[in-house]
């Protein structure tokens, strides 16, 4: 188990080395010049130009700007902005927001996910099963700027509770978890129906593998069967898809988190990408990217967890 | 040694002294598919006594485990139904038991071992786990005194260093080392019957002749009803009380294992004794039944056999034969079984 642990984490220093600098080079590649966006209609005085082009290292060649930026990321320092902010000052408390609520999400994936899927495929081909298969069909269909306001417009605003209070709020994180509920189901939806569907599947072969079926002539009950023999064989690709969703859930917000007005990271990374402020976009990438590499690394040791023969090597 | 303390004698009903341990009678299963009704199992009987083997023999799709999962209650319906027949386990009908009872007998009374350990048993549990979950959830013991009873087992089937190995898991361990844990697992609880569909096919030749001794002495051990599935007819000799041949869903012949060997008494049983290699023979070409087994989606008509046969008749084409009686111990299914027997083909 030990040697595993280390050998994913070894593996993922090349992972992390390569997919920053994609991010660098990209976001450098991209056209338009940093400094006119900053300065707008304006006129650029090319000797202030001049100045902040060698503050920033903007005629350094490229992989001299990105070893300078690695040195930066990894002392913790996500550099300065052309303004003159720190970035880690930029995404302050932002991560976090965008965090809870992609966690919100993942936790509804999970429970209405996995738990539709599991249901499905023990009624397979009866009418519950084909309800589930069209629910889901449904979810995926409908855009989340559709379901988001349709959402906050029926249970944040029409539906109300006897006292007048509505079910839920429409905006902002004042009221801690519960402002997370309705933002964080929205932006779960697809994913919930990419997992259902999914559950459904790995479940539906576990049960016809031969193990199961010994479970069975060994005279234990079914629920036994099922949420001991089967279940722990079945959770691997449910794992892996929840692992790596988390990062596409954080990377995805901008919506969810524009219709319900959430300070999050997304609308940053939208609002710096718009102006141009790389370095604050590549600050926002490479912790996004360090978040998937570490729900990467957590699923690698869930596998070793559920999986002896992962484990043994 | 009192067996199974804990049988339930309503089970026992009074002419269970005369009944056979247990008896297949007249089990139809068919099968719904896409491409329509396979009948795979059309009316096999056979009974299988305390302390007695019963091997059943037969081409790939005739039907043995089938029948064997219909005895377990493992198959899965639908697709499948049994339209017709009995499974009678000490005289009582199991088909007939609700399933609560009937999951009172499978695992504790009746059991079984699969042809492929590695995929039959679960690959994320320890073998240990495995084997002392018969004890926990049927016994209702401890988790220590379980593994002691797995371990315990272990050691009876000869596994080497089992108080070392019982935390291991399945695919730590080598094919022949994975039967046995199998086989430890169907005697956990000292079942009356044991259905081995065949436990050797895929191991090593040296292998599979251990596992069979390994069966054969716990058989004697503990008196149970063997019931030995395999293509194989090379294994059964030693082995086998009675062999019941199976063709296309139907028993074709039954006979006492050297009757049968000395002078089969169907024309499909001679075909399968007739292509087993021999020492004797070397040299000589390998006979084998010409033709293919019959689409069970599309039987012919009369005799299942008839197209691949050398004895056949023109009625052959027409009536299905019945399991004829040769002598009291002894059956064929061939309208010409006594040409058979006396080998006065053409
Ligand atoms: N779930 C199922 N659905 C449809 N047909 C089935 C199913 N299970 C078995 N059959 C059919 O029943 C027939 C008998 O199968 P069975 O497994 O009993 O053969 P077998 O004699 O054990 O052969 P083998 O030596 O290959 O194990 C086969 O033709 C098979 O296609
Ligand atoms: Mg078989």
């Amino acid at each position: 188990m030990g040697r595993y642990v280390l050998r994913r984490l070894l593996q993922a220093i090349p992972v992390l080395l390569g997919t920053t600098f994609l991010i660098f080079a990209i976001v450098y590649a991209l056209p338009g010049d940093p400094l006119q966006a900053l300065a707008g209609e304006k006129r650029v005085d090319p000797v202030f130009a001049a100045a902040m082009r060698e503050q920033f290292h903007l005629n350094e060649p490229l992989l001299v700007r990105y070893g300078y930026y690695l040195r930066d990321i990894l002392s913790g320092d996500f550099g300065t902005t052309f303004r003159g902010l720190p970035v880690s000052t930029i995404f302050e408390g932002k991560f976090q927001v965008t965090f809870k609520l992609s966690m919100t999400a993942l936790v509804f994936e999970a429970v209405i996910g996995v738990g539709l899927g599991f249901w499905a495929a023990l009624r397979r081909g009866k009418w519950e099963d084909k309800a589930v298969l069209a629910f889901t069909l449904l979810l995926v269909s409908i855009p989340t700027l559709v379901s988001g306001f349709v959402l906050q417009l029926l249970l944040g605003v029409k539906l109300k509770l006897g006292t007048g209070i509505a079910f839920f709020p429409v905006a902002g994180v004042q009221d801690g978890l519960r402002s997370y509920l309705l933002p964080g189901f929205v932006l779960a939806t697809v994913s919930i129906a990419y997992l259902t569907r999914l559950t459904r599947t790995s479940l539906m072969e576990t049960l016809r593998a031969d193990y199961v079926r010994t479970a069975v002539a060994k005279g234990m009950p079914k629920s036994r069967v099922l949420g001991r023999h089967a279940l722990r064989n079945s959770l691997i690709p449910m794992v892996t898809y929840l692992g790596a969703d988390l990062g596409t859930l954080m990377g995805g917000a901008v919506i969810t988190e524009t219709i319900f007005n959430l300070p999050g990271i997304g609308q940053q990374l939208f609002q710096s990408v718009y102006l141009q402020e790389n370095p604050v976009v590549v600050g926002i990438v490479t912790v996004l990217v360090l978040i998937y590499i570490v729900a990467n690394l957590v699923v690698d040791m869930l596998y070793a967890v559920l999986d002896p023969r992962i484990r043994y090597e | 040694m009192v067996k199974n303390p804990s049988i339930d004698t309503s089970l026992l009903p009074a002419d269970a002294a005369t009944e056979p341990l247990l008896a297949v009678d007249n089990l139809h299963v068919e099968f719904t598919t896409r491409q329509g009704l396979v009948r795979a199992v059309n009316g096999v009987s056979y009974t299988v006594n305390a302390g007695e083997s019963l091997a059943v023999l037969g081409e790939s799709g005739s039907g043995k485990s089938v029948t064997a999962q219909a005895i377990m209650g493992i198959l899965d319906m639908p697709p499948a139904r049994i339209p017709k027949g009995e499974v009678r386990f000490r005289g009582t009908d199991l088909l007939k038991l609700s399933d609560q009872a009937r999951s009172q007998i499978r695992g504790q009374r009746i059991a079984m071992i699969f042809q492929d350990a590695l995929s039959a048993l679960n690959p994320v549990f320890t073998v240990g786990w495995q084997i002392s979950e018969m004890f926990r959830v049927h016994r209702g013991m401890g988790k220590r005194d379980a593994m002691k009873k797995a371990v315990e087992l272990m050691d009876r089937v000869r596994i080497p260093a089992a108080k070392q190995r019982v935390n291991d898991y399945p695919h730590q361990f080598s094919g022949g080392m994975r039967q046995r844990i199998m086989i430890a697992m169907s005697i956990a609880l000292d079942p009356e019957v044991l259905i081995a569909d065949e436990p050797t096919t895929a191991l090593d030749v040296t292998v599979q002749a251990q596992i069979m001794e390994l069966l054969a002495e716990l058989q004697r051990e503990s008196n149970m009803g063997l019931i030995l599935i395999t293509h194989d007819l090379g294994v059964v000799a030693d082995v086998a009380d009675k062999i019941a041949v199976m063709y296309a869903g139907r028993i074709v012949e039954n006979a006492p294992v050297h009757d049968l060997y000395k002078n089969p008494g169907h024309p499909y049983s001679k075909g399968l004794l007739d292509s087993i290699p021999r020492v004797d023979q070397k040299g000589q070409d390998l006979y084998a039944i010409k033709g293919l087994p019959p689409n069970l989606l599309d039987m012919p008509p009369g005799c299942a056999f008839h197209p691949r046969c050398p004895y056949r008749r023109d009625n052959c084409v027409t009536d299905v034969p019945p399991l004829y009686e040769i002598s009291g111990t002894r059956g064929s299914a061939c309208h010409y079984y006594r040409e058979v027997l006396d080998g006065t083909v053409e």
